[in-house]
């Protein structure tokens, strides 16, 4: 490519919204890809970046749990000292809970998207209702891990008691930390909902990540009804 | 202010007011950038003394060292060294050095402060993770300060941390408790912090270039800044986890590496069947790539130096982005290379023996891509350039010791040898270390708005220059002739012959550690009173040169630029000498070299 | 080790002086002098540098694995003499099977220090341990193929001796074996090389390799002392 002649940008160059004079904001660029008058209408905005934060930050932790499962499998093959755990019964029901989140928080983006398409910055309720669905499959998912846990020592199997158990509370409260985490994201993005603030990016980005939550948690499902 | 404009806000923050947003929980990408620069050098500075403590108990092991009585009066009684403390000296060293120096220096001070501006943007993409990056590191950086303090010593079981050593706790000696758990913590809460700058190093790239600023029109260095978060993400993604399983170890009683029937002490460990060589998988995992963390930006900030001094772009830019990629990829494949005597299956070794004889590919490619590319260029003679020119000659030398210990066969009789030492030291330690000295004379004027003394710029360069080969070289020999690494003392008949050059080579440091105070004073003495910069004062041609020196707080005033043009267009006719800026519209009339490809 | 000696030893001094030849060459350009490439581009010195290094790659490639091979590949002869090394903090003990040529079982509960049971034997029940020598010192005959099965008994260590050009972590819940012949009688330290504490400098034995009938004495007065 011989770019050393004098080309003009290589980029499509982009529609950027509208700017209004005096908000303060001043540049060009990511600056005002915010609906700044509370109308949806620009929030089929460009700025990507949360959505690729999220997929960055989605790499690392898949790196993380594929530390995590190979540690599992050699730890398993270093000694004989593996003993087998029947998983605590509330699981299956954990299970059911957070992909139905997954499933109640796609309704509220369907709705949420219709609203942008419609343009009318009052009906936010209903993608909230369903957000807040979500909120609380979330809780009781980390709720009913905590239940898991309760069992668990109820049968007098603690952090430090077998292998396998080491890396039951490892896996599953690694794997509820980062689902606090997306809970906080979900809250973030209800609050901004309610301020008719949201931008389509932010909850895209909070979905991913949640569904994410939801894959990562089949698999150490899996990985323990398979490994333990 | 009505809802909606302080929510555009909150996404991305206005001008900093007061004092404490402005200069201490800043979100500005500038003054984190020049917090991880001062971080550093605070960190550089405390290892070098450490280093200078050590080779100090290395040839005068018994006469007392001012000022240490009261610094550590438990470990060094009467200001003697210790033979644990000066494993505590090697530990903190070794921690010190990689992780707030190598990794912060050339990857996150500069990369925090020039990324967004020579991509044309005006801050990172999550500026509250930005901050939240630095003071995590802040945090870690007191932590282990505090575990050098612990009453019951300071960690000893060096940077690498293998257990069981580093997880039975105190019954393993002095320096394994609260110290050594300490540690374990401030490693976490280092890769945290980490995890958060690479993810912002990443999405500020992808999505906040500037209009016509493509991914290969973006300068050598937010190149190799942007491998280097690509692989810093990955790296410290595995160390976090293997962390964490390390303190479980030591605190909660698991058996994550601690196997059975270990007598530590005549007593029986309560521990069962864990894997010792599972950690060194883990860590080496991470601790290959982090090699890398280190010595790609170094590599992207000098090629973008050289290229400014030679007064042409290299031979090929692309050439260059894909060996610092491949650079990049094949560090993932070669951690085993520092197990070949672990115990890990033989077999195992050779296979990652080829890939790591397979690096030395792309390494020479750079090497023959900057030393080709002097060939017929008008180089200017900078403290910068020189630094930079300096960079290639280190790496040329730490690489070539790559070979040697590449081999198992060769590795077993230099494994855990000076020469090992040598070899990192030169590559990874000293040659990083000059591209963030190459780096600092070069945008220290973009920085502070105030130029450093050249003169006194170029006789630190040879002092230090001299100085790293007189220390380093030896080490080679040492290390061909058996001397064993991590010896507080050479108590061995065959190393008894080799004690000269351990006074040597602690001359040697304590001296060229000496030549830095010209560093400092020059550092200092020209952030108060050195010359006004202009603009651009090495007329370069990439976007932090278009904004004032020191930038405004949103770095282009309000105005994004326009990217027209590859990041390097010197050797051409310009309006104003023989270089076009990036964002000049104006046209470049003829291709004025071949091999721009 | 020479080969790569002698082609590492080539690419250093032809790198650093071609680096310094051209930094003086083109440090003092007159003005006006125009910009040349070096011959051939980018891509000669690519295609230089894969070819070149390349092939150096798969040369130090095969011999390094054919020398890897011979040591670790091999298991050791049947006629190998076995000996165990046991590691600890901050010493190395041998242990000779005596004449029955069996080990006795370690029992980690019965390791003391105080009482010199290094090893955790248990000389009341177990046949095997009877006969069995241990000492501080390693000696082995000349030519003779040696067994090293190595046990660690508290953290990591390693078994390093420069002469033998052997070196073998001790690897904690990991009994591993490394088998080398000795060809040149003489007195050598057998030295730690993984950080095992404060007394890692401290921890070396020494390796004395004499004649068959020097090495049949050493071992009765080794037993005599039992």
């Amino acid at each position: 490519m011989a770019t050393t002649v004098h080309e003009p940008p290589r980029v499509r160059p982009r529609k950027l919204p509208s700017r209004k004079q005096g908000t303060g904001s001043g540049g060009g660029g990511w600056r005002d890809r915010t609906p700044s008058d509370g109308s949806f209408l620009a929030v089929g905005d460009r700025s990507t970046a949360s959505k690729t934060g999220v997929w960055v930050g989605l790499a690392a932790i898949t790196m993380s749990f594929a530390a995590l499962t190979s540690a599992l499998v050699v730890r398993q093959g270093s000694a004989a000292d593996w003993q087998h755990v029947t998983l605590p019964r509330v699981l299956y029901l954990n299970t059911l809970v957070l992909v139905a989140s997954s499933f109640t928080l796609e309704f509220a983006r369907r709705r949420f998207s219709r609203l942008a398409f419609l343009g009318s910055g009052e009906a936010t309720a209903s993608p909230l209702r369903w957000l807040y669905v979500t909120l609380s499959l979330g809780l009781l998912f980390v709720g009913g891990q905590y239940a898991a846990w309760l069992q668990l020592k109820s049968q007098g199997l603690y952090l430090a008691t077998t292998p396998s158990s080491s890396f039951f509370y490892v896996l599953t409260a690694v794997h509820a930390l980062h689902v606090l985490g997306g809970l906080g994201g979900l809250i973030y993005v209800s609050s901004k909902l309610r301020r008719s603030a949201l931008r389509k990016n932010t909850l895209d980005a909070a979905s991913h990540y949640w569904h994410f939550m939801d894959i990562l948690w089949l698999y150490l499902f899996l990985l323990l009804w398979v490994k333990l | 202010m009505d809802e909606t404009s302080r929510a555009s806000q909150a996404a991305h923050h206005a001008p900093p007011q007061g004092f404490i947003r402005n200069y201490i929980f800043s979100l500005d990408h500038k003054i984190i950038g020049k917090q991880y620069y001062g971080l550093a050098l605070l960190a550089v500075l405390t290892g070098m003394v450490l280093s200078w403590l050590m080779r100090i108990h290395l040839v005068w092991p018994n006469s007392p060292v001012p000022g240490l009585k009261w610094l550590a009066h438990t470990s060094a009684p009467n200001g003697v060294i210790t033979p644990e403390y000066y494993l505590s000296l090697m530990t903190m060293h070794g921690t010190l050095m990689v992780f707030f120096v190598l990794t912060n220096a050339p990857f996150a001070a500069f990369g925090n402060y020039f990324l967004p501006i020579q991509i044309g943007a005006e801050d990172m993409a999550f500026p509250r993770f930005n901050m939240m990056s630095f003071w995590m590191t802040f945090l870690a950086f007191c932590v282990l300060m505090a575990a050098l303090f612990v009453g019951d010593g300071p960690p000893i079981s060096g940077w690498t941390a293998y257990p069981p050593l580093s997880a039975v706790g105190a019954v393993a000696g002095p320096g394994q408790g609260t110290g050594q758990t300490l540690w374990g913590l401030s490693i976490a809460i280092f890769c945290i912090a980490s995890l958060l700058g690479s993810l912002n190093f990443i999405s500020t790239t992808l999505d906040l270039r500037a209009r016509g600023m493509t991914l290969m029109r973006m300068p050598l260095s937010t190149w190799a800044w942007f491998i280097t978060a690509c692989i810093a993400l990955l790296a410290f993604a595995v160390l976090l986890p293997a962390c964490g399983l390390l303190i479980l170890d030591r605190l909660a009683g698991t058996s994550f590496f601690v196997p059975a029937n270990l007598v530590v002490s005549d007593q029986i460990q309560p521990h069962s069947g864990g894997s010792p060589l599972l950690w060194q998988h883990l860590f080496w995992f991470f601790g290959h790539p982090e090699v890398y963390i280190a010595i790609v930006p170094a590599m992207g900030i000098v090629s973008h130096i050289l290229i400014n001094a030679m007064r042409r772009p290299m031979l090929s830019h692309k050439v260059i982005i894909y060996s610092l990629m491949s650079l990049g990829f094949l560090s993932y494949m070669v951690w085993g290379h520092h197990m070949f005597v672990s115990g890990m299956n033989p077999l195992s070794s050779l296979m990652f023996s080829f890939p790591t004889l397979v690096i030395t590919i792309p390494s020479t490619i750079l090497t023959l891509i900057w030393i080709g590319s002097l060939y017929g260029c008008k180089l200017r003679i900078t403290s910068a350039s020189l630094f930079a020119l300096g960079f290639v000659s280190l790496f040329v030398s730490g690489g070539v010791s790559g070979f040697f210990l590449a081999q198992p066969s060769i590795d077993v009789l230099l494994h855990a040898t000076y020469f090992v030492v040598g070899h990192f030291h030169l590559v990874m330690g000293v040659a990083a270390i000059f591209g963030v000295f190459a780096a600092t004379y070069f945008w220290f004027p973009k920085m502070f708005g105030r130029m450093m003394n050249e003169r006194l710029g170029k006789i630190h360069f040879w002092l230090t220059f001299v100085g790293a080969y007189l220390i380093f070289m030896p080490f080679h020999y040492l290390g061909m002739a058996g001397n064993v690494r991590r010896y507080s003392a050479f108590v061995n008949d065959y190393l008894q012959p080799l004690l000269p050059v351990h006074r040597f080579i602690t001359i040697a440091a304590l001296a060229t550690g000496a030549a830095q105070i010209i560093f400092l004073y020059n550092l200092i003495h020209s952030r108060f009173r050195g010359e006004p910069a202009p603009q651009n004062p090495w007329e370069a041609t990439s976007l932090e040169w278009t904004v004032p020196s020191p930038p405004p707080w949103d770095n282009f005033a309000g105005k994004i630029p326009v990217v027209y043009h590859d990041p390097y267009q010197y050797g051409v006719k310009g309006a104003t000498g023989d270089y076009v800026m990036q964002d000049s519209p104006q046209k470049i009339p003829t291709v004025p070299e071949e091999g721009r490809r | 080790m020479a080969d790569t000696m002698i082609e590492a030893g080539v690419s250093f001094l032809a790198a650093q002086i071609i680096l310094a030849v051209f930094i003086w060459w083109f440090s003092t350009s007159k003005p006006g002098q125009k910009i040349r490439n070096f011959p051939g581009g980018a891509r000669g010195l690519v295609a230089a540098a894969i070819v070149l290094v390349g092939l150096e790659v798969l040369a130090l490639g095969v011999f390094g694995q054919k020398a890897w091979a011979n040591i670790y590949f091999t298991p050791p002869g049947p006629n190998a003499m076995p000996i165990q090394v046991q590691a600890g903090q901050f010493a190395f003990y041998f242990r000779y099977p005596g004449p029955d040529g069996k080990f006795g079982p370690i029992h980690p509960e019965l390791i003391n220090e105080a009482t010199q049971n290094i090893f955790g034997l248990d000389l009341d029940h177990d046949q095997d341990s009877k006969d069995d020598i241990v000492t501080a010192q390693m000696a082995v005959p000349v030519n003779r193929e040696i067994h090293l099965l190595m046990h660690a008994k508290d953290v990591g260590h390693s078994f390093y001796v420069r002469e033998l050009r052997i070196q073998q972590d001790f690897v904690p819940g990991l009994d591993l074996s490394l088998h080398f012949t000795a060809t040149t009688p003489g007195k050598y330290e057998i030295v730690c090389t993984q950080l095992c504490g404060l007394g890692h400098y401290n921890m070396k034995a020494y390796l004395l390799v004499m004649s068959q009938a020097d090495f049949e004495n050493w071992l009765k007065q080794q037993a005599a002392m039992q």
